[in-house]
């Protein structure tokens, strides 16, 4: 078992190098001379060429790398040019709050689309399908932005159920002590309702926007599974033994029919990560993703490079993890390895 | 061979009819491309045109879908947008497909270094979250429409490789393509007459199903400021124009480009469902 577990540790290993080395080619294209920017606008071509030399951009590329590597390994990504703040620093302050949404949306989405997926597969044909299929397609079809400002304008402008789209916690309060750096959980640790209650109200639209973005390929993934299952034999066996249907529909077949869901949520997870960039602008919420996309606006690098580092990497992580918990739960892999 | 044409006709006509939605996606595709062609031509207003006087209009008979805050027709640009947003779409996934496909054909039938090689490329793209990977690939080479169409390109190479892979794997020891390289055919002869041809299919599925993708991609990449730029009209970027006013109630700045895209993204959805019903009648759903 640990065994299978340090192989899969390691199979990931290639995809995160690939990562590193995207991102550094990405860094070496783009646009922008450092050299020129570290030494000042009135500088001469001389000194721009020494600062060159200072900073190892005149190396070979190879040798960059390693450099880049040994910088990355001292958790080196540079700094803002904006903010002035090293970008390690800010992308880790912000990391929770991105990570917040994507949680609860996952949740959310989970929530609604396994029961959906079940019933549809259930009731194949009927109209609990063809609404399981009408959404499925409308998911996919959705432009994230689209979806949450059309939320936005429904539930905050006309209904007036939603606080005003802007940001995690409107400014009359402040935000509870930084324990784990997600609001729900930090205000219920700290004792403070009325703080989880105003932070809950603003995380009710970007998460509901997220979740309706990637309900459909688990519902999809539900549904298909679901039905792969519930014509097997070992489900014809539990029926024909007189088990009841809840029994045979929930202990047999619904245990059995997650099992490609779990994978499924390794995609899912990668359409939030990108996902979340649109759900951040849209609801100015203090992510990284908007924190990437301010960066670009203002033509600064080094913010974007470790966003796109960092997505990527959280993302490796992501699959291992799945990876990992499948072999916890599927017995069946491991025995055929 | 015309027998075969002739099933082939029958079965489509028994898909569409089987299921009405793909009559309305056709006629729907056919609309859109027809926008996309002749849009320009037929818009009531200059779509760059800006009138003070008339800004921020709700819809009304002289401007059917209201005006912006600058008192452009927002008609006119939705409908200008096509042309640019199917553009930017179409030309990604013919760029995808046209490097993709050899790829994978190549690295299924030839195998060894040339297989590892491919596959360790599509793994590497598909190692990021694909939206983040194409932020990357702008803000580097630059902001402008043609990255935009590169960088969607790339983020769906794999696919392409994938599909094309997988053929090109099952067929190699087919008996035909043995007798076709014991006729003297070389392998690129094969490759490009024998195992092509039967890669299409669902390589064409692909397409389709990817061109709905190519257009959330694009217009997700211009509305957080990225590739097409204003005052050029495009559906991702009216709708970023727009957001700040559904705030303030004027929502028809923004809605209308989005059900555009949305209608368009739909449209392609659903045709690639069709499509694969008729190409693919074991994975039809």
């Amino acid at each position: 078992m640990i065994r299978l577990i340090l192989k899969r540790l390691v199979a990931a290993l290639p995809n995160l190098l690939g990562v590193v080395v995207i991102t550094f080619l990405l860094t070496r294209a783009l646009p922008g001379d450092p050299a020129a920017y570290f030494a000042g606008g009135a500088a001469t071509q001389e000194a721009i060429e020494e600062v060159r030399k200072q900073l190892g951009l005149d190396r070979p590329l190879i040798e960059q790398f390693w450099r880049y590597l040994a910088e990355l390994a001292r958790g080196d990504l540079g700094l803002s040019l904006t903010t002035g703040q090293p970008v390690l620093q800010e992308l880790t302050s912000r990391l929770p709050a991105t990570l917040e949404i994507m949680l609860a949306a996952l949740f959310v989405a989970c929530a609604a689309a396994i029961p959906m997926g079940v019933m549809a597969a259930v009731r194949q044909g009927s109209w609990v399908d063809q609404l399981c299929r009408l959404i499925t397609t409308a998911g996919v079809s959705l432009p994230v932005f689209f979806t949450g400002l059309l939320l936005a304008y429904v539930f905050y402008f006309l209904l007036g159920w939603a606080p005003s789209p802007l940001g995690r916690l409107d400014p009359i309060w402040s935000p509870p002590p930084t324990l784990t750096g997600l609001y729900l959980i930090d205000a219920a640790l700290a004792r403070e309702p009325s703080v989880l209650w105003a932070a809950a109200k603003q995380l009710v639209l970007p998460v509901f926007t997220m979740a309706i973005f990637v309900m459909a390929p688990i519902a999809r993934m539900t549904r298909a599974s679901m039905l792969s299952v519930l014509s097997s034999d070992f489900v014809r066996t539990a029926r024909a033994s007189g088990l009841s249907s809840g029994t045979v529909l929930i202990t047999y077949a619904l245990r059995n029919a997650l099992l490609p869901v779990v994978t499924t949520l390794g995609m899912v997870f990668g359409f939030m990560l990108g996902g979340s960039v649109i759900v951040e602008k849209v609801f100015s919420w203090p992510g990284v993703g908007s924190y990437a996309i301010d960066a670009l606006t203002a033509s600064d690098y080094a913010p974007v490079q470790g966003f796109v580092l960092t997505m990527g990497t959280l993302f490796v992580l992501v699959n291992l993890l799945i990876d990992v918990l499948y072999l916890l739960i599927d017995p069946r892999v491991r025995v055929e390895s | 061979m015309s027998a075969q044409r002739s099933t082939w006709w029958s079965h489509a006509r028994h898909v569409i009819g089987d299921n009405p939605v793909t009559l309305v996606a056709a006629v729907l595709f056919a609309l859109l491309a027809v926008l996309a062609l002749i849009g320009p031509f037929i818009v009531p207003y200059d779509p760059l045109a800006s009138k003070a006087e008339s800004a921020l209009q709700p819809p009304s008979a002289a401007h059917w879908f209201g005006t912006d805050a600058l008192g452009r027709d927002i008609f006119s640009r939705v409908v200008v947008a096509t042309r640019m947003d199917l553009g930017i779409a179409v030309s990604s996934v013919v760029l995808s497909f046209a490097v993709g496909v050899p790829l994978g054909l190549a690295a299924g039938f030839l195998g060894g270094w040339w297989e590892r090689g491919v596959t360790r490329l599509s793994d590497t793209i598909m190692a990021f979250p694909l939206f983040v990977l194409a932020m990357g690939i702008v803000a580097a080479l630059g902001n402008t429409v043609g990255n935009i169409v590169l960088a969607t390109a790339l983020i769906n190479l794999p696919f392409y490789i994938r599909v094309a892979r997988a053929e090109a794997n099952i067929r190699r020891e087919a008996g035909w393509v043995e007798a076709a390289r014991l006729s003297g055919n070389s392998d690129m002869r094969i490759l490009a007459f024998h195992l092509f041809p039967n890669a299409l299919p669902p390589a064409m599925v692909q397409v389709s199903l990817n061109m709905g993708w190519a257009i959330l991609n694009a217009a997700g990449l211009s509305f957080i400021g990225l590739g097409v730029r204003p005052p050029q009209a495009e559906w991702g970027i009216l709708v970023a124009e727009g957001a700040q006013f559904i705030v303030s109630g004027e929502w028809w700045v923004s809605l209308f480009p989005g059900a555009a895209l949305m209608l368009a993204v739909f449209t392609f959805n659903l045709l690639g469902d069709a499509l694969r019903d008729l190409f693919d009648p074991r994975r039809r759903t």
